[in-house]
């Protein structure tokens, strides 16, 4: 089979930084003292996460980490997730979350207020939404925070 | 005869097999989802409409008299296909799925009580656990469950040790879903009697890769569903035997199941009309009908050879990939291999395999006990079907290889 385009058009979703993090996820561990914390599951591919965080008085995210098993996309999504809230106010992560939301649903996202190297970040992610059934393994993590951060006695996200 | 035909004949028959995915020919391995439509089923159908569609049970006029004729023949065709005694002993349903709930509310629930035992094993489909879990809530019956060998088998013995003369009634798959383990259903039939139990056999996995025969088996209760046997969705089947299903209440009340309506008392047919509320699935039980010709007229033992040789093939192609691992390895297998690769979660084989226009399932195949047994989030799954080839085979090898290149 000479399939060296397929493998491009894969390339597309696959890119190293993605294969790097979900093959080494970071902050894969149990957060000491955290005190915030979320379920996410996906009942459809059994990927399922625990994301624990350290929030402060101040509503600044100070430190983030995950357990859990899911696929690539998944656990690279959560892996670079973690690496980018340390140090951000909960009105940030908003943002963040809004502008890749958009950008794997396919909508036209809006850079406003997102830092030019965040948008860099998350763009590697950009690739799933030309594949449509994989959205909801790269949104999980950022589900599940949302759910973290925003207080509910639901403390479970379903990307279903 | 079609009993002679090659497997690229039997692929022409298959309209959607033809087509590129991706830019990739398809390649459907996934047959145990659903199997896809040969033009017989198709035609059958839209002939049916065509010419000689009406409501059955109800018309005095010519349509309705051959709409009927038509249904109930394929009532027959059934029996055959099962080798049951009664053609009343083949009740349609909407699916499998319905049909084992018909089996839990109304055998269950009606002589079943607190104390009495269901007895599944672990490698059940949902369809085969949720409805004994809800007749449990209505009724305090126990669900015991008969647990898998690492190897994805059920063993006699395991289920001799959990059957008791509190068992009523043992609900056991045919062939695995999720592994395509075979289990030794007649033995447990045997069993099951023995212990004063009646079984239930879901064929939804069996009844499109051998033939099956109710009455060998031993078999009280045995489902399959039209879809996964070439024919359409919405329709399935229950066989019942005749003196259990005479002693069943309805399942659900409506039109065509009574005998007369009053107000003062409602008296309800013989089965298996009881069992068949409301206009049904007339058209799928047509194509249905075909369905069961086009597979006959190969013959269920040929196809059971064909889909043994892929079994065979592809268990060995997929052992030598590296880091691959097939799951359920139970000595008798049918038409399923599922496996998992080292460090490629099986959603992201599905995607690669995808964009190589391959189909097949990953997930856990509702079969979450499966997983949980095995110790495992989910698998892959490549199912057979009779157009399917050893090139089939071949390409899902190269593209689990370049899957692996791409996650090296
Ligand atoms: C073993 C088994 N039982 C039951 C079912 C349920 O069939 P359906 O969803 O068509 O009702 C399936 C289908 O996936 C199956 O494989």
């Amino acid at each position: 089979m000479n399939d060296t385009p397929l493998n491009d058009d894969l390339r597309d979703l696959y890119q190293d930084l993605i294969l790097d993090h979900g093959k080494h996820p970071r902050n894969f561990r149990v957060l000491d003292g955290a005190n915030r914390e979320a379920l996410g599951h996906n009942p459809l591919c059994g990927d399922r996460l625990v994301l624990s965080l350290k929030v402060d008085a101040d509503n600044v995210v100070r430190d983030a980490a995950f357990q859990g098993s899911g696929c690539a996309i998944s656990t690279a999504s959560a892996s670079m997730m973690t690496e980018m809230l340390k140090g951000r106010s909960v009105a940030e992560v908003e943002k963040l979350f809004d502008y890749f939301h958009a950008l794997c649903t396919g909508a036209t996202p809006s850079a406003e207020g997102v830092a030019a190297d965040d948008v860099e970040r998350l763009n590697a992610l950009a690739g799933v939404r030309h594949y449509p059934v994989r959205v909801k393994c790269a949104t999980l993590a950022w589900h599940t925070l949302r759910n973290a951060l925003v207080p509910s006695d639901e403390k479970k996200a379903s990307t279903e | 005869m079609a009993a002679m035909n090659s497997v690229a004949e039997r692929r022409a028959d298959f309209p959607v097999l033809t087509q590129t995915v991706h830019g990739k020919p398809l390649v459907y391995l996934d047959t145990g989802a659903s199997a896809q439509k040969p033009r017989a089923v198709l035609e059958a159908m839209q002939s049916f409409y065509e010419r000689e569609y009406a409501n059955i049970h109800r018309g005095v006029h010519e349509l309705s008299a051959r709409a009927t004729e038509r249904y109930e023949t394929v009532r027959g065709d059934v029996r055959r296909f099962l080798n049951a005694a009664h053609a009343d002993e083949i009740v349609f349903t909407h699916g499998a799925t319905e049909a084992i709930n018909l089996v839990a509310q109304g055998w269950g629930r009606t002589f079943l009580k607190a104390g009495d035992e269901v007895l599944v094993t672990q490698l059940e489909h949902h369809a085969n656990i949720v409805p004994w879990q809800l007749l449990q809530q209505q009724t305090g019956i126990t669900l015991r469950v008969v647990p898998i060998t690492p190897d994805g088998d059920v063993l006699i013995a395991d289920v001799a040790a959990a059957l008791s003369p509190r068992t009523k009634l043992v609900a056991v798959a045919h062939v695995s879903n999720a592994l395509g383990t075979v289990l030794p259903v007649a033995a447990i039939a045997e069993m099951a009697h023995e212990a004063g139990a009646l079984i239930l056999i879901d064929g939804c996995q069996a009844a499109s890769h051998m033939s099956v025969d109710v009455q060998a088996l031993g078999a009280d209760f045995y489902v399959f569903a039209g879809h996964k046997l070439y024919g359409p969705t919405g329709i399935g089947v229950l066989y019942g035997r005749r003196d259990i299903l005479n002693a069943m209440p309805p399942y659900q009340g409506g039109g065509d199941m009574i005998e007369s309506v009053r107000f003062s008392g409602t008296t309800f047919r013989e089965p298996p009309y009881r069992f068949e509320a409301g206009t049904p699935p007339i058209v799928e039980v047509i194509g249905l009908g075909a369905a069961l010709a086009y597979v006959n007229a190969i013959g269920l033992d040929n196809i059971a050879r064909h889909e043994d040789l892929l079994l065979r093939y592809a268990t060995e192609k997929l052992s030598a990939i590296e880091g691959l691992r097939i799951i359920g390895t139970a000595p008798r297998k049918a038409g399923i291999v599922s496996f998992v690769m080292a460090n490629i979660h099986p959603h992201d084989i599905g995607t690669i395999l995808d964009r190589h226009g391959i189909a097949i399932r990953a997930g856990h195949h509702c079969a979450q006990p499966v997983m949980e047994a095995l110790g495992l989030p989910a698998t892959a799954r490549a199912s057979f079907g009779l157009y399917n080839t050893t090139a089939d085979i071949d390409a899902l090898a190269a593209a689990v290889i370049r899957a692996r290149e791409l996650f090296a």
